[in-house]
């Protein structure tokens, strides 16, 4: 198997510098960030590193049906196409921010873009 | 075969299973969710044995120094003694009250001593006991140069065990305590450029100890201290906080008051909130450690507010201070 993109961007550490950038990013988003009014922020943030490892290719053993599961309280909240494309805009900004390839952005949004039947529970 | 042991008994954790998966298949309810590292929601306690040092990766360097560490990504050599992180820090320890003072209307400063020699940090907390009844107060003192665990304690209209502080207890009455708690205390981040802390009510008991601890330990960049409260009168160790500030020319203080005329208003106070004030003084908080002690809303939203203004989640440091649920 090829090297993923979370090997080939340095692994954990540029995950860890991407986490505060993308989370910031989701908050400030005023399309998206009603669906984070009262969490708790430290553990929404270790959840946003959790995506973009797995985004990123790198170790994680989410199936469907967690992604399902995870996010069926805020379908019911009204989650739909919109919302996930505006979570893509934020990690493709992201990524592009830490200078990050464009062909490797292209690969990491192809992974997270597999994930968007079952996040928006189709 | 090697053994984890969890609340007085052992489990033998088979050939490459993780602690985590050791727990689960013995019926133990441990949270979990990546199962990958990456997540943290499973994060445990070793006290004894050996921790892999993969399973403590990018956890918080005071969190590593505590023995925190991942149990889904743990699969150790030897034996493990884990704790759930809300059953650590139970310890108990008998003080006795050595002094009782009203700092205001409504907030009394107690001193204990202890035979125990406990250690902490400034500005952590601990647990403090009468018969069922639990509360949390934070330490407000210094644990290198003063002997006594100082706290702040804000009488709470029906408050079964603040009006019992206040009104009933003596100096010289034994109180039961557990802990030390918490990560709301000061230690060196690489490339820091400030520390600023907001707090409200008897908040300013752990700020008043991190600032002095922060200044102990030599931190010569700006610190700038935002107290909050309805009135002047609600305020309090404003003339030591103006004595402290003389001393030290990084440190600046900024008492603010919510609920008076600007006619009324006495010199060197500010109007308003103390969140709203820190962020008209410094709105920018890249490499900022950002301290919030207090009123739960103003703790949670400042939070929000400093992190989306720049700084790093795990350079904020937020203890709210939660109504205790009825019982």
């Amino acid at each position: 198997m090829s090297e993923s993109v979370y090997d080939k961007i340095g692994g954990e550490a540029a995950v860890n510098a991407a986490v505060d950038l993308f989370y910031r990013k989701v908050l400030a988003d005023d399309r998206i960030n009603g669906f984070f009014e009262g969490t708790d922020m430290d553990k929404q943030s270790a959840k946003q590193k959790a995506f973009l490892t797995m985004a990123l290719g790198g170790p994680n053993n989410y199936t469907g049906e967690d992604m399902r599961k995870g996010h069926a309280h805020l379908v019911e909240r009204g989650l739909n196409d919109s919302h996930f494309d505006a979570v893509m805009e934020n990690l493709g900004a992201t990524l592009q921010e830490l200078g990050v390839p464009d062909e490797l952005i292209g690969e990491a949004a192809a992974i997270a873009e597999s994930t968007r039947n079952d996040v928006l529970g189709k | 075969m090697t053994k984890v042991v969890y609340q007085g008994r052992s489990y033998e954790r088979l050939d490459d299973e993780t602690v985590l998966r050791c727990l689960l298949r013995n019926d133990i309810r441990a949270p979990y969710s990546c199962e990958s590292g990456a997540c943290q929601s499973c994060t445990m306690q070793a006290t004894k044995g050996a921790i892999p040092p993969n399973s403590q990766e990018d956890l918080k360097e005071t969190q590593k120094s505590l023995g925190y560490f991942k149990p889904c990504v743990c699969k150790p050599d030897g034996d493990l003694e884990v704790v759930a992180l809300d059953d650590a820090h139970q310890q108990k320890h008998s003080t006795t009250v050595i002094e009782k003072s009203f700092l205001n209307d409504e907030i009394l400063r107690l001193r204990l001593s202890s035979d125990d020699s406990i250690e902490y940090r400034a500005g952590q907390f601990i647990n403090l006991f009468k018969d069922d009844l639990i509360r949390s107060y934070s330490l407000a003192s210094l644990p290198d140069s003063e002997d006594a665990l100082e706290l702040h304690i804000k009488r709470v209209p029906t408050g079964l065990m603040s009006n019992w502080l206040c009104d009933d207890v003596q100096v010289g009455d034994q109180l039961p305590i557990a802990g030390p708690m918490g990560e709301c205390f000061y230690h060196e981040v690489e490339n820091e450029v400030g520390i600023l802390a907001v707090g409200t009510g008897s908040g300013l008991a752990p700020l008043w100890g991190v600032v002095r601890d922060a200044l102990t330990q030599g931190f010569d960049k700006p610190i700038m201290l935002f107290h909050g409260g309805m009135t002047p009168e609600s305020l309090y160790y404003v003339d030591e906080l103006r004595e402290l500030e003389k001393v030290h020319d990084n440190f600046s203080y900024f008492p603010c008051v919510s609920d008076v005329d600007e006619s009324n208003l006495p010199a060197g106070f500010s109007l308003g909130f103390p969140n709203d004030v820190a962020f008209s003084k410094q709105p920018t908080l890249s490499k900022w450690q950002v301290f919030l002690c207090g009123h739960p809303d103003m703790v949670n939203n400042t939070k929000r507010k400093a992190f989306l203004q720049g700084a790093s989640l795990s350079d904020i440091h937020a203890d709210p201070f939660l109504p205790a649920s009825p019982t």
